[in-house]
């Protein structure tokens, strides 16, 4: 490998501005270190309206662990958009993801990736991992928050037989419930691991406003390290239900149970802000400056930053120019020529000409 | 006057305009400028609002069609040129024989001209950002000429396009090394103008490189120290890496076939063709006769709607084949890519007879010419602005 570095700096000479990688992805397209890329070996379909997606990483991925994410890029009429999925595959195997068809980008990868295409990868990242030590385990899912847990169970159900793990997941029908099968068949093989299927379309969502539910599907909730991964609603009914639980527990017994103290581990799927409505404008967050501006709906970016005293970039003033380009870290935009409201997380936006939509996060 | 010369003051702070509340640079809302240019000196505000809206209807268009093709386009372009360079690069290996010598220079020439121009210039102006692909942006990429890509993208993008043949404001008028416009006082050095321009034509890389350093900024003070030296290093550490290429490592490895000498003539003919032609391409945008030039008192209040006018009557395309289009990097369309300099280039012969069509509406000049007339005409402005003399 050093060798191989020693050998590419040498032949930088003759390829330079460009790097030998460059040169060489005309033979093949995931030949690049500078932007990790992964082969598509294989999909599975899962439900209607969901599909695993199998690939091989280029140099530069580094092994998942089980419940672990990883922004997945891809292109859309010639854009580059990226998503954050959740790993199903178990640690210690090549990557796979678990999409289903909500939007664009999710429809696109479900319905149109084959074998053999290339998807643009970020490293796998995310704490909502296993605990380090073996402890009784409690899995809330609902909906396609059953893939990172999915990555959990198989890492660990078949390969450890000291594993106790219980999962309650929630779906609408059995048809909408990924990895039904599979899930079934695992509880069948392995006595140390229960689930619960759920069908919102039969009985109504979970009901996490008292325990009494909570009580009958596993009646020791309390001795097990929680996990709950689905929609927000669903996360926040079960981050109340805990914390209330925890604080009476706190009161009834401070001492003893100090080492195993109730706790409920979450992963979100959506932190992003809302964009606003029309020509609001709404709360423009400098983060390196550490400075939060309200700004209305058509004042450009690099006028509110400058009139807060931020050190702006900045060049011709009317959108020609691009050197007043700065990365989006959350939120919306709206170009003021266009109209068009438009951001992701890391795209780099002209602010002479775009204004905030809704709360906006610079990276400066 | 005072407030022009408030502006000019004020420049040099532009980074930082926190504590005034005018900002410099930016165009006016509504009104006109002091003087509109005597092009469209018929004009009122009303109808150059009106043009501007066309235009940038034009714009919305494109931007709504732009997409997987146009991406297709550039990465085929990419493609090709580096498959160019490769097999270039290997036939002058060895160019001991004549013929791989000749097809050797021949392909190389061709990649480097195409890199420069429809592949570098256009992604330096961010034609390219929308794709979101961090290999073909214009904060990524560097380009296969002397000067570095950051240091051009200042004077290029921020100071030549949005102050465009701005007599005094434009430093692309004579690149502070030729009179180019009647308006520049004539000083007794000026006859030299056509015999700078002829050095200037093979090594035009180089002047491009002394000229991105801003000389002359810096010795008047708005250059700082600290920015002089960035750019000095920036550019040392480039000179080195294109020299030791195409002077050093490619004639080192046709040693080995006993063409090192043929290599080295090679790769300096070949950088020779691309500057000759980069030269030629880009006097014919600003500096044939009909492309005009602008005061102060022209963009002081200047609305987008007159900034618009400006590009139109400031800048001169040229007509040809297809093929020239792309060889020129689509600045044949000079015109249309001073409108919209972010705009694929792909997409400017699209634009073009849109663009033309309103000119004619609305009375205004659209300079056009092939190739060689257009050469011609800007080479006859060199040798006349060598002698003293004002406006014919």
């Amino acid at each position: 490998m050093i060798r191989l570095r020693k050998l590419a700096r040498a032949a930088s000479v003759l390829t330079t501005p460009l790097a030998p990688e460059d040169v060489l992805a005309l033979f093949n397209p995931v030949f690049s270190a500078r932007q990790l890329r992964g082969v598509v070996t294989q999909v599975v379909p899962e439900t209607a309206d969901s599909a695993t997606i199998h690939f091989r990483p280029g140099r530069g991925w580094k092994a998942h662990k089980a419940g672990q994410w990883a922004r997945i890029g891809v292109e859309l009429d010639g854009v580059r958009h990226w998503r954050s999925y959740s790993l199903s595959a178990p640690a210690g195997q090549d990557p796979a993801i678990t999409v289903s068809d909500v939007g664009a980008v999710s429809g696109v990868l479900v319905r149109q990736t084959k074998p053999g295409d290339v998807l643009f990868l970020a490293p796998p990242q995310g704490d909502f991992v296993l605990p380090e030590h073996p402890r009784p385990l409690l899995m809330l899912t609902a909906g396609s928050g059953i893939t990172p847990v999915m990555s959990m169970v198989r890492t660990l159900v078949p390969h450890r037989p000291d594993a106790d793990v219980v999962l309650i997941h929630s779906a609408r029908t059995p048809q909408d419930s990924i990895f039904h099968e599979e899930l079934s068949e695992l509880a069948d093989q392995f006595p140390n691991f229960r689930v619960t299927h759920w069908y919102t379309g039969e009985h109504g969502r979970l009901d996490f406003g008292s325990t009494a539910q909570l009580e009958e599907l596993c009646p020791d909730w309390r001795q097990r390290a929680a996990y709950a991964c689905g929609p927000e609603e669903f996360l926040d009914d079960a981050e109340a239900l805990w914390s209330s639980e925890a604080a009476a527990h706190e009161k009834a017994a401070p001492g003893p149970f100090a080492a195993d103290p109730i706790n409920l581990i979450i992963e979100r799927f959506n932190t992003s802000l809302v964009g606003g409505a029309g020509h609001d404008g709404g709360l423009v967050t400098f983060e390196a400056s550490d400075r939060e501006v309200e700004a209305d709906g058509n004042t450009p970016l690099l006028d509110v930053g400058e009139d807060a005293g931020v050190l702006m970039p900045s060049g011709c003033r009317m959108g020609i120019c691009h050197s007043c380009l700065l990365p989006l870290r959350a939120g919306q935009v709206r170009d003021l020529r266009t109209g068009e409201v438009h951001g992701e997380p890391g795209q780099l936006i002209q602010t002479c000409v775009s204004a905030a939509a809704g709360p906006v996060n610079l990276d400066i | 006057m005072t407030a022009i010369s408030d502006r000019t003051a004020a420049k040099s702070t532009s980074i930082n305009g926190a504590a005034a509340k005018h900002r410099p640079g930016a165009l006016a809302s509504s009104g006109s400028p002091l003087v509109r240019p005597p092009a469209a000196a018929h004009l009122s505000d009303e109808q150059v609002a009106e043009m501007g809206r066309e235009l940038d209807a034009i714009r919305d268009d494109i931007l709504a069609k732009r997409g997987a093709s146009d991406a297709a386009y550039i990465r085929r372009v990419i493609k090709i040129q580096r498959a160019l360079e490769i097999s270039g690069r290997a036939t002058l290996l060895v160019s001991r024989n004549k013929g791989a010598w000749v097809a050797g220079t021949t392909l190389l020439s061709l990649a480097k001209i195409l890199e420069n121009m429809e592949i570098g210039h256009n992604i330096l102006h961010g034609q390219w950002d929308w794709m979101r692909d961090p290999d073909i942006h214009s904060t990524t990429w560097e380009w296969d000429f002397v000067t570095p890509a950051r240091s051009w993208q200042h004077t290029h993008n921020d100071l030549h396009h949005r102050w465009t043949n701005v007599v005094g404001r434009d430093n692309d008028v004579g690149y502070n090394l030729l009179r180019m416009d009647a308006d520049q006082p004539w000083k007794p050095h000026n006859l030299g103008n056509p015999l700078y321009n002829a050095i200037l034509a093979p090594i035009f890389e180089w002047g491009i490189a002394i000229y991105d350093l801003e000389l002359a900024d810096y010795q008047e003070g708005k250059k700082s120290k600290d920015s002089m030296k960035r750019d000095l290093k920036a550019l040392g550490r480039k000179v080195v890496t294109q020299f030791t290429k195409d002077y050093a490592a490619t004639p080192a490895v046709a040693m080995l076939t006993g063409s090192g000498k043929q290599a080295l003539y090679g790769t300096l003919t070949a950088n020779a063709v691309r500057n000759v032609w980069a030269h030629a391409v880009i006097f014919c945008g600003h500096f044939p006769e009909g492309a005009d030039t602008f005061t102060e008192e022209m963009v002081e209040g200047e609305t987008r709607g007159d900034w618009y006018v400006r590009q139109m009557i400031g800048s001169a395309n040229i007509s040809g084949s297809k093929f020239m289009h792309l060889m020129t990097g689509n600045l044949s369309h000079q015109i249309e890519h001073h409108l919209f300099p972010d705009l694929p280039s792909n997409r400017y012969g699209e634009v073009a007879p849109k663009v033309q069509e309103i000119c004619k509406r609305y009375g205004l000049p659209y300079t056009t010419g092939p190739l060689l007339k257009q050469v011609g005409s800007s080479w006859a402005k060199v040798f006349k602005l060598a002698l003293p003399g004002k406006k014919s």
